[in-house]
């Protein structure tokens, strides 16, 4: 069979070559036995449309994250292959490198921050517009704060002395401590996120918040440090520099995604004081980019994309009988590579495998740690991107006040959960995962409303304005505005 | 005698006079004189190194941070022996991938000939579909056929990849340089008008040129669906020329400047035309100043190439130590420390070909003789 084109490997090879060489090798058995009718899907008006790729040649980038996983999992498990796609993976120094090759085209698409879709398609940081059809996980980060502060919030809170102190530890230990500082020093307590909209940013200041501690606010979509009235300074620092930015004495603790909390336990800098599954349960965290360029450019490209990272996240959330995960094991030493996160597999596999350590003596079974299909977990919800856009109006990234009806607008321009039901549906067809998988084709995209927030405040993505008007620290609306 | 003299040449041109006192020992010269000369290249240097490992394998055990050890010359090195098998075996599996891709082609050919055959059986929606899929797998088969590897560039890949950048980097200095510096060293006035511009230019840090060069090339490409270089490889190649451009341009000026009046005169008393002079007269006398100046100009190249890469996201030697220093894990050190070596070696390689370069241009050379 190879012989045909052996002689071919040095130049590219025609379609005349191909036709020649398939003409030799379907001489012996490929064509012949064939006739129609022998496969099921060929029956009268049944014939699948097989997919027309725009581009066949994908760059994605990623950031060293267990959190790429879906992206990592659809290459080295054959998803990619199947749809015809030759996608290359290439890791980023930076969200703002990532983010920005994604806007001049040099990535294809990318392992993005929830937040950045949303920040560069409003005008936050960025003005480009980024769509997302396909939500690569919920949960997975972490807050984390230096061996020194660790042992002052445990002297200004007894019940926190003990090897397993009672979860979410919320910052009211902490608040003494900041004022202190800032009494003393004359200035913020430095921690740190990874980057201006993340999801690290709202969730750390949604932590210190609801602990009455003021994380500052921003002066409009262009300011990037945000340290308006601040008593904590949260400054950016790429994910894998964390551990060596809290070590060197930088910041005092910070918020990242795996595994850069679990290497601080166990190289023994810091300690996590909670993770983002207790300040908002299943809250989104990073989500699959491309510009709205390529997307329209490239549609069937982009659902054949989708439809492979449907199949690893189902892949990465498969379980047994028990209820036990049966494939993160394999998942944890693949990530491991060099080429992918990189850290040792025994930190990785840590949260991958559903437990997270908080301390050597607090290790604690989180199965949920991180959700990256169950549940809909992959599917655009519009009201998660519609939390992230009340969080950005809250802290003053968005400058003006927006009606509650922007908000849905919004959501509906930067989330296509479209593209993600025509993926599902194809591969339905295909039988590769069942109907169930997927909301009920009468799902309008909303979750319903929760109060799983460490501060207790209910959010209903149809109501944003009064959530955002729910908070004691940041912007508030006039109250009108949630009917227009 | 005769192969005597030739090595020795050898050994001057090349700039090996590490080599000197080995061939004239064979020759039969004088022992005593050559011991000395081997101790003096080879002995001396011998042990600095074998202090220097030593120095580096204590330090090791001494040096570490909370999170990390620095890594010895023995972890160092077995790293680094296992870069260069992952490189091996993941060209063996790229390969192997190549291969299945091709016999997938194939298939893919006759699943869109039985498309096509199944068409000519239907009729309406049916046809079309089926021969949009027959030409769709056709497309699917030619992709196949022309697969190139998506697996991330090895370490041995990306020193390839630098090489190239650096010398992309390199040649555009060179062409720049070199016919800027010839009219700076022949026209005054010309120089007057350019030198504040170097003045001010030549001292600032590459890393500062990357964002502006950056902006240059994204203008260009703004609008263009395909670049025809990547992007971070021009900006990374552009940030590389930028710096490399100076010692190259202000030697040339020198080289030129400086041709002897004697030179000139000899052309005027012959009546050479401007070209003739500028071709036979002025630019071989000012050749071993021009090369001297691009050895200087490929070394800096070379150093800043480590940093654009690192900062543009070019693939390279620079994007594998940052890659590494993310991974934060046990051995990512150790392989830092052995693209140190590298990175090293490298220069060192460059610099020898630069110099013997010069020594083939270089008047009172034997090799020009």
């Amino acid at each position: 069979m190879l012989l045909p084109l052996s002689g071919c490997s040095e130049s590219d090879v025609s379609i005349d070559d191909l036709r020649s060489a398939a003409l030799e090798a379907g001489s012996g058995d490929a064509i012949d036995s064939t006739e129609p009718g022998n496969e099921p899907g060929n029956e009268p008006g049944a014939v699948a449309e097989i997919l027309d790729l725009e581009k066949t040649d994908l760059v994605f980038g990623f950031i060293k994250l267990t959190d790429c996983a879906p992206i990592v999992i659809a290459k080295e498990k054959g998803y990619f292959d199947d749809e015809g796609l030759n996608v290359q993976v290439e890791a980023q120094s930076n969200w703002r490198d990532l983010l920005n090759r994604v806007i001049t085209g040099e990535l294809d698409g990318a392992h993005m921050l929830a937040g950045q879709p949303i920040g560069a398609s409003v005008g936050v940081g960025a003005d480009a517009p980024i769509i997302t059809a396909y939500s690569l996980d919920y949960n997975g980060n972490g807050i984390t704060v230096s061996n020194e502060i660790w042992v002052e919030m445990q002297k200004n809170d007894v019940k926190l002395q003990s090897p397993t102190p009672e979860h979410p530890i919320p910052a009211t230990s902490l608040k003494p401590i900041v004022k202190a500082y800032k009494n003393k020093e004359g200035k913020p307590f430095p921690m740190g996120m990874v980057f201006p909209v993340s999801t690290h940013n709202y969730e750390i200041r949604y932590w210190l918040a609801s602990s009455g501690i003021h994380p500052g606010m921003y002066s409009g979509e262009d300011d990037a440090k945000g340290v308006n009235d601040a008593e904590v300074e949260l400054s950016v620092t790429p994910p894998p520099q964390m551990p060596k930015t809290l070590e060197g004495g930088t910041i005092f603790g910070y918020c990242v995604g795996e595994p850069w909390n679990q290497v601080a336990v166990a190289t023994k800098i810091g300690v996590p004081v909670t993770t983002n599954y207790d300040i908002w349960n299943n809250n989104p965290e990073k989500v699959f980019g491309v510009s709205k360029d390529w997307a329209e450019k490239n549609p069937n490209t982009h659902l054949a994309v989708v439809k492979a990272l449907i199949r690893a996240g189902k892949w990465l959330d498969a379980k047994d009988a028990d209820g036990k995960f049966l494939n993160r094991i394999e998942a944890a030493k693949i990530l491991s590579d060099s080429r992918y996160v990189g850290a040792d597999e025994a930190v990785i596999a840590n949260s991958m495998t559903g437990t997270f350590v908080f301390q050597e003596t607090d290790v604690r079974s989180m199965p949920e740690f991180n959700v990256f299909f169950d549940g809909y977990a992959s599917y655009p919800h519009y009201s998660d991107c519609i939390w992230f856009l009340t969080q950005m109006r809250r802290w003053g990234q968005i400058s003006e006040s927006k009606p509650a009806s922007w908000y849905a607008a919004k959501a509906k321009e930067i989330y296509r959960p479209e593209i993600y039901r025509k993926a599902a549906e194809l591969l339905i067809s295909e039988g590769k995962v069942a109907a169930t998988d997927f909301p009920a084709p009468d799902y309008d995209g909303y979750r319903e409303p929760t109060t799983a927030f460490i501060d207790g405040n209910q959010y209903d993505a149809a109501d944003p304005i009064g959530y955002i008007n729910s908070f004691e620290i940041g912007n508030k609306e006039p109250t009108e505005l949630a009917k227009q | 005698m005769n192969w005597r003299g030739t090595a020795l040449r050898f050994c001057k041109v090349t700039g090996l006079p590490i080599l000197e006192p080995f061939v004239r020992l064979i020759a039969g010269e004088d022992p005593k004189e050559q011991f000395k000369g081997i101790a003096k290249y080879v002995l001396v240097p011998a042990v600095a190194i074998g202090l220097f490992l030593a120095f580096w394998s204590f330090a090791s055990r001494h040096v570490s941070a909370n999170s990390v050890q620095l890594p010895g010359p023995m972890k160092t090195f077995s790293e680094g022996k296992r870069l260069f098998s992952e490189h091996f075996e993941q060209k063996r599996i790229d390969g192997e991938r190549k291969r299945e891709k091709k016999q997938e082609a194939i298939q893919l050919m006759a699943d869109a000939a039985r498309a096509q055959q199944q068409a000519e059986q239907a009729t309406g929606k049916q046809k079309e579909t089926l021969l949009a899929n027959a030409s769709t797998l056709e497309k699917r088969a030619l992709a196949a056929a022309n697969y190139k590897a998506s697996s991330a560039p090895t370490f041995v890949d990306q020193i390839f990849n630098s090489l190239q950048t650096v010398m992309f980097g390199f040649i555009i200095a060179t062409l720049i340089a070199v016919p800027v510096g010839v009219l700076c060293g022949m026209s005054p006035w010309f120089n007057a008008a350019i030198t504040p511009l170097i003045q001010v230019f030549k001292p600032v840090s590459p890393l500062a040129w990357l964002p502006l060069a950056m902006l240059v090339i994204l203008s260009m490409f703004s609008g263009t669906d395909e670049p025809w270089l990547p992007i971070a490889f021009l900006t990374s190649g552009i940030t590389v020329c930028l710096c490399s451009l100076w010692p190259t341009l202000v030697n040339t000026t020198l080289g030129v400047s400086s041709v002897d009046q004697d030179y000139i005169n000899v052309a005027k008393v012959l009546k050479l035309s401007w070209s003739q002079q500028l071709f036979k007269i002025i630019l071989p006398a000012s050749l071993p100043l021009m090369f001297a100046g691009m050895r200087i100009s490929l070394g800096v190249g070379w150093m800043v190439l480590i940093a654009a890469d690192m900062l543009a996201q070019n693939p390279g030697l620079g994007k594998f130590v940052w890659d590494e220093y993310q991974n934060n894990n046990q051995i990512s050190f150790a392989r830092i420390a052995f693209s140190v070596v590298i990175i090293g070696l490298i220069g060192l390689l460059l610099d020898r070909i630069m110099i013997f370069f010069r020594n083939l241009v270089s008047f009172g050379n034997p090799a020009t003789a």
